[in-house]
């Protein structure tokens, strides 16, 4: 059976009640996991209350992180600071040298772009190069399909086409999540692979793009956050008794 | 000799703290189908509404087979009926309604 993922489901963490709501209303949908985007000075003990709460609900909490860098600097620093505390962490590539710098660094998981400005899309052929090197991914996020009107949903269609057909073309992978902050805007893995035929993306890249895709970044990291990690392909089996 | 149309009947939910009339169902489907797909698209649907329970807020549409994913699309796109949030699921998809009935397994389909 396929396992479906949410990378970014942005359910309010310190609302409880709707947080419960939403995480119950993403297993009722057929998901087995969700991505919950965190402050990155988020405490260890709300981590752990709202993996519980998924946990009650039978989903599989993935604590995210969502970087906005104003430039590269402050992308690096903010790497190299967080890495290690988050399962996923996703770039919001606000101009291009932090789009370029996000995806050609092995640190970064997720590339996401500005719905409203579809000029600030930097997805090119040369930041696919840099993203497919590095493993990068590129998210979208389904919610500001659903909640754009008229010529902004036109040219927001127009430029993911043409972003998953880079994508297809250097092997990137792309993601789809629901980006949604109310349960309004949540829906079945199924529907957003009809949604995604919009943007010229077959149903098995799509039904790709919600499990497969994003299951493997999770487990990538995790593997890499496990105290037995040692390189890639060099793991602790076991230890010798002190 | 013409071949016949093959359908498909798609059985919805419509989560909302509001209930709405048959036509408000309607109209928010057939604007999703336009507003997607325009009026050569929406003209390819064959979008009728079968049934419509106001109470369950259940609802079964019938469309053409080659247009499913279209209207997959179109429901899924579904925000607001009447400035109310909404969201529509489709439930179950058949090639017929007695199928249908038997996947759902309930009293939706009389």
């Amino acid at each position: 059976m396929t396992k479906f993922v949410d990378l970014h489901l942005c359910a309010p963490f310190r609302n409880v009640e709707q947080f419960k709501k939403m995480v119950t209303k993403s297993f009722e949908l057929g998901y087995r996991s969700v991505g919950i985007p965190l402050p990155p000075n988020v405490e260890l003990d709300e981590v752990q209350c709202l993996r519980k709460i998924c946990s009650e609900a039978g989903l599989d909490f993935v604590s995210r992180v969502d970087i906005t860098p104003k430039n590269t600097q402050e992308l690096l620093a903010n790497l190299s600071r967080l890495r290690r505390k988050f399962e996923v962490v996703s770039v919001l590539c606000t101009s291009k040298p932090i789009a370029r710098q996000a995806a050609k660094d092995r640190r970064v998981d997720v590339l996401s772009f500005p719905v409203a400005k579809p000029r600030n899309r930097f997805f090119d052929s040369a930041e696919a190069e840099l993203a497919s090197e590095s493993s990068s991914s590129l998210e979208i996020d389904m919610a500001s399909l659903l909640s754009l009107e008229g010529f902004l949903r036109i040219r927001l269609i127009s430029s993911l086409r043409r972003e998953v057909a880079i994508a297809k073309s250097f092997r990137v992978p792309v993601v789809i999540s629901s980006g949604a902050a109310n349960d309004y805007l949540l829906r079945d893995p199924h529907d957003y692979s009809a949604l995604a035929m919009l943007f010229d993306m077959d149903s098995s890249l799509a039904f790709k793009a919600l499990s497969e895709v994003p299951l493997c970044i999770v487990e990538r990291n995790r593997l890499k956050l496990s105290s037995d990690f040692v390189a890639p392909g060099l793991r602790v089996v076991r230890r010798r008794d002190p | 000799m013409i071949r016949r149309v093959k359908k498909r009947y798609l059985a919805l939910k419509i989560e909302s703290v509001e209930s709405f009339d048959e036509e408000d169902v309607k109209d928010v489907v057939w604007s999703a189908v336009i507003q997607l797909f325009g009026e050569y698209g929406a003209s390819q649907v064959g979008l009728f509404l079968v049934q419509y329970d106001r109470e369950r807020k259940e609802a079964v549409l019938r469309c053409s087979h080659k247009a499913l994913p279209m209207v997959q699309a179109s429901i899924a796109s579904v925000t607001k009926i009447r400035d109310k949030p909404v969201a529509m699921h489709v439930l179950r998809i058949s090639g017929t309604l007695r199928a249908l009935k038997k996947k759902l397994n309930d009293d939706l389909l009389v």
